[in-house]
């Protein structure tokens, strides 16, 4: 079977109305025939109705009344799409200011970031803000996508303008692996099949780059890390002694008879079994969802950390947080929240807010009194109790936090443990 | 395996298993809504998974709208049976005869909306405050903005305007008293990831399924299954035909494809060229452009 064998590649893309973003996807879910004939179908009824001359692809991806209204997009919004190479998840989020919030999401989870630039306008205000944020969540891939070619008669020189603007921001900003390709979402151009039109690229097409960039190091493979999602003790005549420690790795590997360390007791073990329904699994990583049994029987319980002996994380109840205020609520000093970090909870304080990053030019605004909607700022948070982290750089799953409305338990910002 | 990557299967698998853990571990009352459908049979087997070699620690909950396939509820007690786990039933015919609910009239009526009280009636009593669900974002336009854990008002309404960020894999189910979350572990699976893990892990269906003859009427380009619950309009004809179903919902809604399909190898070789979505057969999906996000609001799963 075909589709067996493939990895899993999520991206996001952002973008705001005009610069092609939702053809583009249009794009590649046509030319990668994941588009079904009825939802064409409803896509050209609709755009007939409408009154366009063409069909407007962006009526696949935006899927609720409003934004149909608005014809805007409001939210994060997934798509799905395979090649026999590659199986991909799509974050879709809307480009403009307001919309920081959910582009911080759908760059949460993101192997890799496009980032669409018009080849008619070059670089933006929410370029900037989009290659910021790529870089801020840590997304390890960026692809740049010059669109529009056709607009400006296929030209080098604007080409290489644009891509010479962008490193000279993006050097600031530390994303390792940046390609840019110049494209036609809309003929496509350099999309899925190559241009006729840009002799003079001698790049590949962006489904060649989405279908062979390598994320088998995009998880940490070096500090084990295994946090507690629940304990799971059978009760049964069979298994009277079970007890199993349910989790998923979030980094590192681990093989049974490691020694391990398990936080906050800091009672050492060895493992004796990783196994998920009673198969047996010769080595754990990241992201797998496993079942761990220890050697010795030791009292751990949700929230505490199994580690290698010898590579312990940061344990520590104060934090220097970067964070992405999502709130309509403002924050400040002295506010009294909840802290989620792996599959741990706990009151927290804001002690402290440092400084915000004005996000178009890089520099930091200091002497704030409040942190807002779609703000990036740092703060300092003490938390009740010890929580055991790592740097978001090293480690995206026990480098990250989000914080928690005490009284309206929405999620308020969401941080990255510098 | 040596390369530290796992394949995009065992990663959705992964996923699912998480969220069904943490919904377990935050939530007091936490049930899986089970339709009979191989969505939820899926989420079945990942909870299974997720919990061995102790057993599934929620119960079941069936919404029994009485125009069932009789496969699905015959399928739906055997698997109980042997995973040893608790079913609540919930009746639409209990809901219609104790006037909670009113049935429609007319040939092309349909329980569909009224499980909507059923459902959260049952919800009610047994307090629950976690109701997982097999729904998948790749089905309809309004589920591909859904978040895994969705948050629900005392009303049992979804707000997608006002959802909330989900990051990383930190999923926020804190709650005030009378609210609910409707939590959805499979959302990045597609039809094809479906049937395709069904068949690595060897996971059994009901034969509705599989290609079967079958007595039909074909109603505005759907076939429906000919039934007791189904009037038949002026023009129609009874006709048997061979088919199978890729979604599994009432008898008198549920369209069939015309298909010779009848091993998981063939089914996937199938759903590979076919150029239709799934819920294309749906006639409740087919009432408003959309009656889907409508539904949800109101509390439909």
């Amino acid at each position: 079977m075909k589709y067996q064998d493939i990895e899993l590649l999520r991206f996001t893309t952002a973008g705001s109305v005009d610069d092609g973003k939702s053809t583009l996807i249009g794009r590649l879910l046509y030319d990668s025939k994941s588009i079904f004939q009825d939802q064409l179908d409803a896509v050209e009824a609709s755009s007939k109705s409408k009154g366009f001359d063409y069909v407007d692809l962006s009526l696949l991806t935006d899927g609720l009344k409003s934004e149909r209204e608005q014809g805007i997009t409001i939210d994060v919004a997934y798509r799905y799409f395979a090649t026999p190479k590659r199986k991909f998840i799509i974050a879709d989020t809307p480009g403009h200011i307001q919309y920081t919030r959910n582009m911080v999401t759908g760059a949460s989870t993101a192997n890799l970031a496009i980032i669409l630039i018009d080849a008619r306008k070059g670089m933006l205000e929410q370029t900037h803000r989009h290659a910021f944020i790529a870089s801020l969540l840590r997304i390890p891939h960026a692809i740049v996508c010059v669109n529009k070619m056709d607009l400006v008669d296929y030209s080098e020189d604007v080409y290489n303008g644009i891509v010479s603007d962008f490193k000279a921001f993006s050097s600031k900003l530390g994303i390792s692996d940046i390609q840019f390709i110049p494209i036609s979402a809309l003929n496509g151009d350099n999309v899925v099949n190559r241009s006729e039109n840009m002799d003079w690229y001698g790049g590949s097409t962006l489904m060649y780059h989405l279908e062979t960039v390598h994320i088998s190091s995009d998880h940490n493979l070096v500090d084990c890390r295994f946090p507690i999602q629940s304990v799971i003790r059978p009760h049964t005549l069979d298994n009277q002694d079970y007890r199993g420690f349910a989790g998923r790795i979030d980094g590192g590997v681990f093989k049974p008879g490691d020694k391990v360390k398990s936080l906050p007791s800091g009672f050492v073990s060895t493992i004796k079994t990783i196994e998920l329904n009673g198969e047996q699994i010769s080595e754990a990583f990241a992201p797998m969802s496993v079942t761990m049994t220890l050697e010795d029987e030791i009292d751990n319980s949700r929230g505490d950390m199994i580690v290698r002996e010898n590579n312990v994380p940061l344990v520590s109840q104060d934090l220097e947080v970067l964070v992405t205020w999502m709130s309509t609520k403002p924050i400040q000093a002295r506010t009294k929240v909840v802290i989620k970090h792996t599959t741990n909870e706990s009151i927290g304080m804001v002690k402290e807010l440092k400084y915000k990053i004005d996000i178009n030019t890089l520099h930091r605004i200091e002497g704030i009194d409040k942190v807002e909607m779609n703000d990036i700022a740092r703060l300092s948070i003490r938390t009740a109790k010890p929580l055991f982290y790592d740097a978001y750089k090293k480690n995206r799953q026990t480098g990250s936090i989000i914080i928690i409305d005490e009284q309206t338990n929405e999620t308020i910002g969401a941080g990255m443990i510098i | 395996m040596s390369n530290y990557v796992i394949n995009h299967l065992k990663e959705l698998e992964s996923e699912a298993i998480f969220v069904i853990r943490e919904i377990a571990a935050q939530f007091e009352n936490p049930v899986l809504l089970f339709s009979g459908g191989k969505d939820s049979i899926l989420l079945t087997h990942l909870a299974k998974k997720a919990f061995f070699p102790a057993k599934i620690p929620f119960p079941l909950i069936h919404i029994d709208t009485g125009h069932n396939f009789p496969e699905t509820i015959a399928f739906r007690d055997q698997l109980v049976e042997k995973l040893g786990v608790k079913l609540i039933v919930g009746s639409v015919q209990e809901a219609i005869d104790n006037g909670r609910a009113k049935e429609e009239t007319g040939a092309d009526a349909s329980r569909n909306s009224l499980q909507i009280v059923s459902l959260l009636d049952t919800l009610e009593a047994y307090k629950v405050d976690a109701a997982m669900g097999g729904a998948r974002r790749d089905e309809e336009k309004a589920r591909a903005k859904e978040r895994f854990f969705s948050h629900r008002d005392e009303f049992g309404q979804w707000d997608p305007k006002n959802q909330r960020p989900e990051l990383w894999n930190l999923f926020n189910g804190r709650k005030n008293y009378g609210e609910h979350f409707r939590v959805f572990p499979i959302s990045n699976w597609t039809e094809m990831d479906v049937w395709e893990y069904i068949k690595l892990e060897n996971i059994d269906l009901p034969s509705l399924y599989f290609s079967h003859q079958r007595d039909c009427v074909v109603r505005d380009g759907v076939i429906l299954a000919n039934s007791e619950f189904i009037k038949l309009k002026e023009g129609e004809e009874v006709v048997n035909m061979t088919i199978r179903y890729r979604t599994c919902g009432d008898m008198p809604i549920t369209g069939a494809v015309e298909s010779e399909a009848d091993t998981l190898d063939k089914i996937i070789e199938e759903i590979a060229t076919t150029r239709t979505t799934e819920r294309g057969g749906r006639a409740d999906d087919k009432r408003a452009e959309t009656a889907m996000e409508d539904r949800k609001k109101q509390g439909y799963f």
